[in-house]
Parts: structure tokens; C-alpha cells; sequence
């Protein structure tokens, strides 16, 4: 079968340190699946790699089959593949709704177009209402999204990842930085934008982890060392060793 | 308001715009009134066609009159061609030929500029003009060499009457263009690729994950706003009936970044006013004083560090408090401010002046004009007068701003916390 992703032996290399030592990773589609491990284990360093961010040094990522280890990441959203950013990353001089019409507008079709006028097209402006009273900002619709609080950005910083309708949705760190009642309505709101998407998140909140994920993947220093159900990965020995066992530390 | 069916507003702007386009040449009627309107008409088409770049598109651009330059160089060639009857195109339609042109240069420049944003956009953009400009010193057969490029705009027969002789035809003819590429660059901000030229400004890597190409972006944006740079170019050549290297070149650049910061560049309407006050300042004002360009320059380092949005973004925020009926708290202590920063000014532009005369123009004995007086600057008493003017000027003015500080800022704050409630 084809998987919706696949990691094959990916390597990356900054200089002569080995950040990434050969990941190996299968997503099916429409499952959820969960990233954890140590500080500087390779997480973000991963999704870098799997979104076109960096090119990779050796092994080969597919998407639904085919290899996008040499596409540019405009290539890789174009083929169903969209992220999400650890650091908030929007379009902060534009409102809420301007951030989402553009997120739809390459799904679409209106590609570079100068001839559509951006306000008579009828299914960009559904698309992006949907997409607004989805994450819960309609009702800072015309708010310059520099000026939204935090929470109300990372809920914009979904809600631009998934406005194109990518299939495949990567979340770094949805919850980092939130407080407990945030966090969770931003589990909530996780599990509501991707229903039947396939989602690889990184995640340091164990709640958010075991609340969502079907699998759940460890990495330590850049390798893959289980990847497996949340009942699976709390018994594994080898889980345990690199979280308990003193090799890095641990993190909540 | 995004809404709305029509939107009546915007149709009343547009039609404001075409009335005062068609009454200006009637209300100002003093000898070069017309000849100054149709510069500013053709300087705003530049203006505008810029701030696509800097304002819409967050690119840099030292190098924008090489598009207008061009775009000029071509429509005077194809004046010329036309009054030998070589080609066949009316009068009307040279700026077409100006903007296709720019186009064209846009195209083949812009592939190499648009490849990289930020400083080293801006770097190659200086490279580019400085080429254009070499060359347009190198192959005198196209660009006329240090003389120009001449013309005669009067070709052929006159139709319903034009000939395009008087400026009063001409400052017409700019107008027309000039409501023609206003309307089609406002219409630009409001599609797909003017909505991603500003997602692209904002954040380039953000754009590229949602699935477009920011170099194309880019690009296409350049393309566009070298098209209507080539058509003011192109008016320029009609109204001047000369294009030169200067055209093409760095002073002209700079010129046009200048006076489209100064007008505002986060509002489209910015470098219209951009262009008035840069008409005034370049071709008024040089012929009162020889201190101008540094006026210009004291005028522009004030704009970016006190007023970074322009003189429409002033405007816009005074209006702001007019709308939310607050500005009668404002206006008292923002005229006394105003009033002493006046005060400070007149002694600055005494104490310049009179610097000037004393080291330009010493061989025209001592005596000067200033403000109706005849001042000896040789003598203490101008300069003191000067001097007392700015101290007591600039005493006020800082006595005074911070109670206009105060004011404002609790206005505005106000403001936006009746707006934040308004949203919720």
C-alpha cells in the first residue's frame, strides 16, 4: 500500500554534526500521529526536512507515493502537504480574513491572477468564512493579525495551514506557550480542522500527546527509536531509558 | 463593509478624483499652473506605480526609473517615426507605447532583480539603473548622447480639433492617463496576485507554504508597475518633448522614492500627495530659494523619523479622530504646537538663507530679501532676530508637545478601545 508519508532513512547534516541519523517513518492516511522526545532531538529539524524547508542529505521522503525530497516547499503545499510554525509565522500587517483568503487562494485556482477581483470571488470568501468560524475568530474578522493575542495567533496559525485543504497536515508545537484552558480548546480545535487529514504533530504536553494521537513517534538524537500506540511507547524499555534513563532530559 | 454590493464611497472618491482632475486647470490659472499640473499628473503615475513596489510589494527599488526612463526613450522614438510617417499611432496613444515598453524592460530586468527580496533586491536595482544609465551614455543613436532625444508632439492632423500644442491639451491628456492608471492600480491591490504581493511583503517564507512561488510574486508585480512607469514616462516625453539620460537616471530613482515615502506609503492615495509636495519642493520652491534640496532633505528625515507613514498617514489619522468626534481635544494644544514648531521654522530658514547669501552670493553686496524685509547679513541683527525666532520657537514647541503628547495618545487610546468593543 501507499502510505500518505514516508520516511526512508532520511539524513541531515549542518556541517559535520549529523542533526537527523536516519529516520524511519510510515503514515497512513488519516492517521494522527505525535512527535515527542528530548530538547534538540531533530523534531522541528524533521518537519523542516519533510516540508521543503531544507534539503535533505540523503534517503527519500514520499508523499502519497511519490518522492518531494527535491521540491521547493510551494511545490510540496501545492501537492497536499501544509504546516503549521513553532514560532507564530502569519501575515501580521494583514486582518484575519485577508491571512485566510490568501491561504485559500492557490487551492483554488486563482494562482498569480490580476484579472479576478479578489471580492466577487464567491467560493475564496466561503472557504475563508468557513475556515474563520472554524478556529473562532469571526469576530475579529478585520483585526490586524499582528495585533491578535497569542492564543487567537496560534489558532490563526491553523487555521492558515489548513485553509488550502491539504491532506497531510504538519503541527509544530500547536499548544506551546498556551495555558491549560487554551491548550485544550486548541486540542479541541486540532481534532476538529483535521477529521479525516492525516496529521503528524510536535508536541511537549503529554495531555495534548496521549489526547490525540493514534501513534505516537520518539526521537532522540535524530533517530527514531519507537514509533507505536500511547499504551505501546508508556511500556517500551527503550522509551523509558531515553526519558528516564539520564541520557538527555526529560521534558514535560 | 467588505460586503456591500456597491460600494458608494469608492464610487464618490473616484468620481471627487475625475472632478478635480477636470476643474484644477480652472482653479489655478496663473501663468505655469497647468504646465505644474501636468508634471505632478505624470509624477503621481510614477509615484503610484512605485509604491506597488515599496508599499504593496515591501521591494526596494533605487533603480524605478530605468522603467520610466526607458519607457520614455521609446515613446519619443516612436513620436518621432510617427511625425516621419513611419508608423502610424496617434498622439493619445504614445504612453501605450511608453508602457509596453517599460513592460518589456520590466520583464527582462525584473527576472534578474525579482530573484532575490530585501538589501539584495535593492542593491541589484541600483546595479541595474547605473547600466541603463551607462549605456544610454554609450549608444548615442538611441539615447541621443548628452543632448537627448527631441520631438515635436504636434503630428499630423488635429482630431476633433486637439493637436496637442497648447499645455492646456497636453495637462488633458496626462489627466486622462492619469484616472485610467489610478483606477487600474487600485484595481491591482484588489486581486489575488495584489493580495499576495502584500502577503509576500509581510512574509515571504509564510507564502511559500501556502503554495506560491514569492519569486513569481514578485516578479509579476514588477512587471505590472513597470508597465504604468513606462506610461508616465511616456507623458513625460510628450510634455517635454525631450527625454535625456537624466531620465534614466539615479537622481530620478531616488527622486521618486523620495517624494512617495514623504506622500505615505502604506495608503494608495500616499504618493499622489507624494507627488504634489515633490513638484512643489523640485520645481516651486528652486525658484525662490537655492537651499531647496536641502529643505527637501530636512523635509524627508523629518517624515521618516517622526511621521513614517507619510503625510497620508497624518492625514488619515487626524481623520480618524475627527470620525470618532474627539478632535476638539486634540486641535487646541495641536495648533500651539504647530504654531511654535512655525516659529522655530522661520528662524531656520532665515539663519539658511542668510548662510547662503553670505557664501554664494557675497559678491552681490550684503543685502537680502527675506519675508518682505531687506536684512544685512553682515550685520548681527538678522541673525539675531534669527536666532531669538528658533530659541523662543523651539522653547515653545518643547513646552508645548508634551501636553499635545498626552492629548493624543489618550485619544487615541480611547478610540481603540471603543473599537476593540465595537469588534466584541
Amino acid at each position: 500500500m501507499t502510505f500518505a508519508l514516508e520516511l526512508n532513512d532520511v539524513r541531515k547534516s549542518f556541517g559535520k554534526s549529523e542533526i537527523i541519523r536516519g529516520a524511519n517513518l510510515q503514515v497512513k492516511e488519516g492517521e494522527r500521529i505525535a512527535i515527542i522526545g528530548p530538547n534538540g532531538a531533530g523534531k522541528s529539524t524533521l518537519f523542516n526536512l519533510v516540508s521543503g524547508r531544507f534539503p535533505l542529505t540523503s534517503g527519500d521522503i514520499l508523499l502519497k507515493g511519490e518522492s518531494i525530497s527535491a521540491l521547493r516547499p510551494f511545490e510540496i503545499n501545492r501537492r497536499g502537504l501544509s504546516r503549521s510554525f513553532q514560532i507564530t509565522n502569519i501575515f501580521h500587517r494583514l486582518s484575519v480574513y485577508e491571512n485566510l483568503r490568501c491561504a485559500v487562494l492557490w487551492s483554488l485556482g486563482y494562482k498569480y491572477s490580476f484579472w479576478h477581483r479578489l471580492n466577487g470571488l464567491k467560493d475564496v470568501q466561503e472557504h475563508a468564512e468557513a475556515v474563520l468560524e472554524q478556529i473562532g475568530l469571526k469576530r475579529r474578522r478585520q483585526t490586524v493579525a499582528g495585533l491578535l493575542t497569542y492564543a487567537e495567533q496560534r489558532a490563526l496559525e491553523i487555521g492558515i495551514t489548513i485553509a488550502g485543504g491539504a491532506n497531510v497536515i504538519l503541527l509544530d508545537e500547536p499548544t506551546a506557550g498556551m495555558s491549560r484552558s487554551e491548550s485544550d480548546a486548541a486540542v479541541e480545535l486540532i481534532r476538529k480542522v483535521t477529521v479525516g487529514k492525516t496529521l503528524l504533530m510536535v508536541e511537549h504536553d503529554m495531555s495534548v500527546v496521549f489526547g490525540l494521537a493514534d501513534r505516537i513517534g520518539v526521537l532522540v538524537y535524530g533517530e527514531m527509536i519507537a514509533c507505536d500506540t500511547p499504551v505501546n511507547i508508556r511500556a517500551n524499555k527503550k522509551v523509558q531509558e531515553a526519558y528516564l534513563g539520564g541520557h538527555a532530559p526529560a521534558e514535560a | 463593509m467588505k460586503f456591500e454590493p456597491i460600494n458608494l464611497g469608492r464610487w464618490l472618491v473616484w468620481g471627487l478624483f475625475a472632478l478635480l482632475l477636470i476643474v484644477a486647470p480652472l482653479i489655478f490659472t496663473q501663468g505655469a499652473s497647468v504646465s505644474l499640473l501636468s508634471q505632478m499628473a505624470t509624477l503621481m503615475i510614477f509615484g503610484l506605480s512605485y509604491n506597488m513596489l515599496l508599499g504593496q510589494g515591501g521591494m526596494l527599488s533605487f533603480g524605478h526609473a530605468a522603467y520610466s526612463g526607458l519607457g520614455a526613450f521609446v515613446a519619443i522614438h516612436a513620436m518621432n517615426m510617427a511625425s516621419n510617417g513611419q508608423l502610424a499611432v496617434q498622439v493619445t496613444l504614445i504612453p501605450l507605447v511608453g508602457g509596453i515598453a517599460g513592460m518589456f524592460f520590466g520583464v527582462l530586468f525584473g527576472y534578474v532583480t525579482t530573484k532575490k527580496s530585501g538589501t539584495t533586491f535593492a542593491m541589484i536595482t541600483l546595479g541595474i539603473v547605473e547600466l541603463v544609465f551607462a549605456c544610454s551614455l554609450m549608444f548615442p543613436g538611441f539615447f541621443g548622447g548628452e543632448g537627448g532625444v527631441t520631438t515635436n508632439r504636434v503630428i499630423g492632423e488635429p482630431f476633433l480639433g486637439i493637436t496637442y500644442g497648447p499645455q492646456i491639451q497636453v495637462y488633458y491628456l496626462i489627466a486622462f492617463w492619469l484616472f485610467i492608471s489610478a483606477v487600474g492600480m487600485f484595481a491591482f491591490t484588489q486581486t489575488p496576485l495584489g493580495r499576495m504581493a502584500n502577503a509576500v511583503r509581510d512574509n515571504p517564507e509564510r507564502a511559500e507554504f501556502i503554495g506560491f512561488n514569492t519569486q513569481w510574486v514578485r516578479y509579476l508585480t514588477l512587471v505590472l508597475s513597470a508597465f504604468f512607469a513606462g506610461i508616465s514616462g511616456g507623458l513625460a516625453a510628450i510634455n517635454f518633448e525631450i527625454v535625456s539620460a537624466e531620465n534614466v537616471s539615479m537622481v530620478r530613482s531616488g527622486a521618486v522614492l523620495l517624494f512617495t515615502f514623504i506622500g505615505g506609503i502604506g495608503f494608495f492615495f500616499g504618493p499622489m500627495i507624494g507627488a504634489v509636495v515633490g513638484v512643489f519642493l523640485t520645481v516651486m520652491l528652486s525658484s525662490y530659494t537655492k537651499a531647496w534640496q536641502l529643505y527637501l532633505g530636512v523635509f524627508f528625515i523629518l517624515i521618516v523619523m517622526f511621521a513614517p507613514g507619510g503625510i497620508a498617514s497624518l492625514i488619515m489619522l487626524n481623520l480618524r479622530v475627527i470620525k470618532f468626534g474627539r478632535f476638539g481635544r486634540v486641535w487646541p494644544k495641536l495648533w500651539v504646537t504647530c504654531a511654535m514648531a512655525l516659529v522655530a521654522l522661520v528662524g531656520v530658514v532665515m539663519m539658511i538663507e542668510m548662510l547662503y547669501h553670505v557664501t554664494l552670493n557675497a559678491a552681490s553686496g550684503p543685502m537680502k530679501e527675506l519675508l518682505g524685509f531687506a536684512v544685512d547679513t553682515t550685520a548681527p541683527t538678522g541673525w539675531l532676530i534669527a536666532l531669538v525666532l528658533l530659541a523662543a520657537g523651539a522653547f515653545g514647541f518643547w513646552r508645548t508637545k508634551s501636553a499635545f503628547q498626552k492629548a493624543w495618545s489618550e485619544v487615541n487610546v480611547e478610540i481603540e478601545d471603543m473599537i476593540r468593543r465595537a469588534e466584541a
